[in-house]
This record gives C-alpha cells, sequence and structure tokens, in this order.
C-alpha cells in the first residue's frame, strides 16, 4: 500500500449488516490494534436464522459498548484516529442504519472523516491483513448472503466475474441443516458431520456450462427430494451421508470454478472469503488444488472469515489512501454494488 | 446549557438547538426524506448557523418512542452515539407527549396518537399543560381507545397527522367532545423535547449505553416464539 512516512493510518472501523455488532481500530491496513464483535447467535438461533427486526433492536443495544471497547482495548482516544470507516452495504437495511448513524454521529463530534465500505471488500481485504495482497488477485467469496468470484488487478479494483445466480453457498448450508434438523447456523454442523461420515449420498453439481456463475438452489431440492422420498417409502436417512453428500457437491463446484478462473486470468494469488470459507472442507479442497498449481492461496484466520469490524478497517485503509471520502447523509444501501474506487 | 434536541420517531423530521431555555434555532419538517440521509447534515447545519461547535452541547433529548421503529433508532442511535462521545447526558422523551404538548393549552383531555395499522394506534391522553396523564401511552384499537375518551365525558384535543385517518370515527363516537389541533400544532417540534426535560434531574452518562427506543411492541417473530414456547409447556 502507499507509504505512510508522514504518520500512521488508523481507523475506527463499525460493521452492523447483518447479526453481528461488531467495531474495530486498524493501523495502515495491515495491524489489528482491537477488534470486538457482540455476536447475536445466541438470540437468532430461537429463530432458526436472522430476523431483520430483531437484529436491528440488538445493534442499537451494543453499539457504543462495542465501539467503545475497541477503543479501550486499543487504548485509544478518538484524537488518536485518522478516519471513521463503517459498511455501507450490502446486509439488511435496518442493521446497516444503526451502524452508519453511530458512524456518522461520532465522526461529526470528533470532526474525522468518515469512509462508506462495501461489505464484500471488506471480507476480501481480510486477507490483507494477514500477508500483502498480490495482483492479479482472484478472490472466492462465499457466505451466508454472497457467493462470487472477484478479480482484481490492482487495490480497489473489482470485476466480479462469477455470481450466484439464487441462493448463496451459506444461505444452502442453512436450509439443508434445517432440513437435517441442526441447529442455526448450519454450516458448522453440516462440516463437521461431513468429515465423520464414511460414506456419501450422491447429489448433482450445477456447473452452469463454462460461466463462473453459481447456483445452489436445484442442490437444496435434491437434498430436499431425497429427505421427502426417503420419508415416504418410511426409510430413516443417515443425516452424515447427506452431509457429506452435500458438501462434497458444493466443495467441488467451488474449487473447480475458482481453480478454473485462477488460471484464464493468470493470477498470482488466490484468497477466499467470507464465513463459509471457515469451512474445513472447502479450505482443505481449495489449498490441495492451489498448492499443486504453484499459485499461492490464502484463507484467513476463522475470527475474520466471519463478520467483523477489522476486514471493514483494512479496506477502508486503502479506500482513504486513494482519497475516498463519504457524507454525513450517507444512507445504508442494502443492495449495493462491488465497484472499484 | 444547551440543549440539542432530535425528533425522528414517525415521517417528520425536528431538530433544535435550546440555549439556557431559549430557542436559537429549529427546524421542523414534513417532506417524508429518511431520517438517515437528514438527520446528521441538519444537525450540523443547525450548529453552524447558530455558531455553535458539538463539544457545546451539553445534554440530547430525543424522542425514543413509541412510532417508527427505524425512525426511532434512527434518531436514537444518533442521540445516543453523540451523547456518548461527549460524555454527556441523553434524555429520552415519549413521542406522544412531544406531540401532545403543541396542544398543552387545551382545556380539557389532548389526545397524541400514530397510527400503528389494522385499525390500532399508538396513544396517550393528558389533561391540560399535561399534568396528569389520563391515558397511559399504549399499542392499542381505536375503538377501546374512543371508548375510554367517551367515558371520561370532557372535551378531547386530537393531535397528530394520523388522526385524520380516523376522523370519522372520531366523531360518530364523541360527537361534539372532539377537537382537532390546527395545522400548524400537527408536527412534532424538537424544542418541545427539550422543554419537557431541560427542569428534570439528568440521567447520568453511565446510562448512555443502556439507552434504547421504547418500541411497545416486541418484534413479530418474538411475539411467535413465544407463544410457540408457551403452547409447547402446556
Amino acid at each position: 500500500m502507499g507509504e505512510f512516512t508522514m504518520k500512521d493510518t488508523i481507523i475506527l472501523a463499525i460493521e452492523t449488516s447483518c447479526d453481528e455488532t461488531a467495531a474495530a481500530i486498524i493501523r495502515n491496513g495491515t495491524e489489528i490494534i482491537s477488534n470486538v464483535v457482540a455476536s447475536q447467535i445466541e438470540s437468532q438461533k430461537r429463530f432458526g436464522g436472522v430476523v431483520p427486526e430483531i437484529a436491528s433492536r440488538h445493534h442499537v443495544e451494543q453499539i457504543t459498548i462495542v465501539i467503545e471497547e475497541a477503543l479501550e482495548k486499543a487504548n485509544m482516544q478518538p484524537s488518536d484516529l485518522t478516519a471513521v470507516a463503517v459498511t455501507e452495504g450490502p446486509g439488511l437495511v435496518g442493521a446497516l442504519l444503526i451502524g452508519i448513524n453511530a458512524a456518522k454521529a461520532f465522526a461529526f463530534v470528533h470532526n474525522l472523516p468518515i469512509i462508506g465500505v462495501h461489505h464484500i471488500a471488506g471480507h476480501i481485504y481480510a486477507n490483507a491483513l494477514v500477508q500483502p495482497m498480490q495482483f492479479p488477485l482472484l478472490a472466492l467469496v462465499v457466505s451466508g448472503g454472497h457467493t462470487e468470484l472477484v478479480l482484481m488487478k490492482e487495490h480497489g479494483s473489482f470485476e466480479v466475474i462469477g455470481e450466484t445466480r439464487d441462493d448463496a453457498a451459506g444461505e444452502a448450508y442453512d436450509k439443508v441443516a434445517r432440513v437435517l434438523n441442526m441447529p442455526y447456523p448450519g454450516g458448522p454442523h453440516i462440516d463437521r458431520l461431513a468429515h465423520e461420515a464414511d460414506e456419501a449420498v450422491e447429489f448433482p453439481r450445477a456447473w452452469l456450462e463454462d460461466s463462473y456463475d453459481f447456483s445452489f438452489s436445484g442442490l437444496k431440492s435434491a437434498v430436499i427430494n431425497y429427505k421427502h422420498n426417503m420419508d415416504q417409502r418410511g426409510e430413516e436417512i443417515n443425516p452424515a451421508h447427506v452431509a457429506r453428500g452435500f458438501q462434497e457437491s458444493v466443495v467441488e463446484v467451488l474449487t473447480t470454478k475458482t481453480l478454473r478462473a485462477a488460471k484464464e486470468y493468470n493470477v498470482k494469488q488466490v484468497i477466499a472469503a467470507g464465513g463459509v470459507s471457515a469451512n474445513k472442507g472447502l479450505r482443505t479442497s481449495l489449498e490441495q488444488v492451489f498448492e499443486q498449481e504453484g499459485i499461492a492461496f490464502t484463507v484467513p484466520p476463522l475470527k475474520l472469515c466471519t463478520d467483523n469490524a477489522a476486514m471493514i478497517g483494512a479496506a477502508a485503509s486503502y479506500m482513504y489512501e486513494a482519497g475516498v471520502r463519504g457524507e454525513l447523509s450517507m444512507n445504508g444501501v442494502p443492495g449495493k454494488e462491488l465497484k472499484s474506487w | 446549557m444547551i440543549w440539542l434536541g432530535i425528533e425522528t420517531s414517525n415521517a417528520p423530521l425536528s431538530i433544535a438547538v435550546v440555549k439556557d431555555g431559549q430557542v436559537l434555532i429549529e427546524i421542523v419538517q414534513n417532506l417524508k426524506l429518511t431520517h438517515s440521509v437528514t438527520v446528521m447534515p441538519t444537525i450540523q447545519e443547525l450548529l453552524e448557523k447558530v455558531n455553535l461547535k458539538p463539544s457545546d452541547i451539553d445534554g440530547i433529548a430525543v424522542s425514543e418512542g413509541p412510532g417508527s421503529y427505524t425512525g426511532l433508532r434512527i434518531g436514537v442511535t444518533v442521540a445516543k452515539t453523540i451523547a456518548w462521545s461527549l460524555k454527556k447526558p441523553v434524555v429520552g422523551v415519549s413521542s406522544l407527549k412531544v406531540l401532545a404538548a403543541n396542544a398543552q393549552l387545551f382545556n380539557g383531555i389532548i389526545c397524541s396518537l400514530f397510527d400503528a395499522r389494522r385499525q390500532n394506534v399508538y396513544a396517550a391522553s393528558y389533561t391540560e399543560n399535561l399534568s396528569e396523564t389520563v391515558i397511559e401511552e399504549q399499542h392499542i384499537s381505536i375503538d377501546e381507545l374512543l371508548e375510554k375518551l367517551k367515558e371520561m365525558s370532557k372535551p378531547v384535543m386530537f393531535v397528530g397527522l394520523d388522526v385524520a385517518i380516523f376522523k370519522e370515527k372520531i366523531v360518530e363516537c364523541l360527537g361534539e367532545l372532539a377537537y382537532f389541533a390546527p395545522t400548524s400544532l400537527q408536527l412534532p417540534r424538537a424544542s418541545k423535547l427539550i422543554e419537557l426535560v431541560q427542569n428534570e434531574p439528568l440521567p447520568s452518562v453511565e446510562e448512555i449505553h443502556s439507552f434504547v427506543p421504547k418500541y411497545h411492541r416486541i418484534a413479530q417473530a418474538e411475539a411467535e416464539w413465544i407463544k410457540e414456547q408457551k403452547r409447547g409447556n402446556q
């Protein structure tokens, strides 16, 4: 990134796009000074998924506590900060609005610039907190709300070369987990079960021909139909076999398409980002193929895969260097497109 | 003592700056713009006009509900974050009381209400000068509210933009006892928020973190979940 000869760039970042209230302080885009996440999983699991109204209510309860904790853990004062960053979208609009309005109010009182960050750019830049990014770079972003292949030719340049046409990968995990009567969030349970299974139920793969797009709703339906047919015949399903079959389908499609794109665009580095990149099955598969291909592959540590504010701060540091600034009229943009800065 | 008042509980927006009991500046608008877009620039603009810095603010009064969930959250989030940043108190005021205060000189009962859909309202009623609360603020059906008011056999002044929705029903039930606030008194004013709290004891800054809107209703999903738990326990 740019030189920090004059003075460190210290960003307070806030993220409230879904069900985590998070704040972090990042130095020079690479160093996490503090990283606080207040999770709502305990509350939301009652409903088997994230209820937007409940998420918004929890964010209001947590927001100043989380920001205060981030400053205290960093042993910093507002006067030490260079800018305030916040997730502008995509996400749940009511949830986004809490982080955005808190960020604007804080920035206003302390006379700091404000930077609105794209949530997916944040997930990608979580990797900058692990090691420097090498371009051209291919990012596989997989989470409860996203499944995208993003090509980056340099910092701040994003080209979405493939995305899901229906369900996100994480969404499919959650839905299949529900079919298998597992608690929310389902991903980690399926991942664990899949590893324990000695055999797999065969499920289809959606290749969508030469496209880099994804589709997971057919796979989800195949799992539901399988269970339905077994129920009709009065037979018990083996959840582990179903979990392994489902996971194998998801992982094979994600890995194959990512590899093909990495070769076509001749990238120097492939990164995985987003909540589903915490999945062991996916990590292992990607690590193996890219080691064979001799292409650098990185995936952030688990706590930087799920939603957090450190990643927003990392992306914002590069945006700050590039001169990107937001306004006090910033609004939540639930369907925000990933654009270059 | 310099107060900042923030009112975003429903579609109208009002921001005021009051110094030592004098209104320095106030904006009241009914443009149905997104509060998230307008609140912070409006606060900035008003403070600039009266030549004050954010750090000059000694206290913040905000409309805490009931009202639109999103509107309340925007006002409360901005208010509590400014308060916490400045280490100055934030005081919540009932959005129904603020609205009723517009008609506080009425010699009778003052009833403020917001539409809550499906023939329900958020409503409260007070005596002249808001000296007594005769109907606590609540989520109630319009019919039940009107029955309660009818039993009091006193003139009632209705205040609020949503009163128009129920006007026919109100007249039908209360007849000549029903009065309707003039247009200029239908919008909540942030200076009234401040007026209602400026002589009260201030909460401590330790209470800022736990300050949240008063929604008066639990979220739909939570209500259903509770119902299910009860069913499960039977």
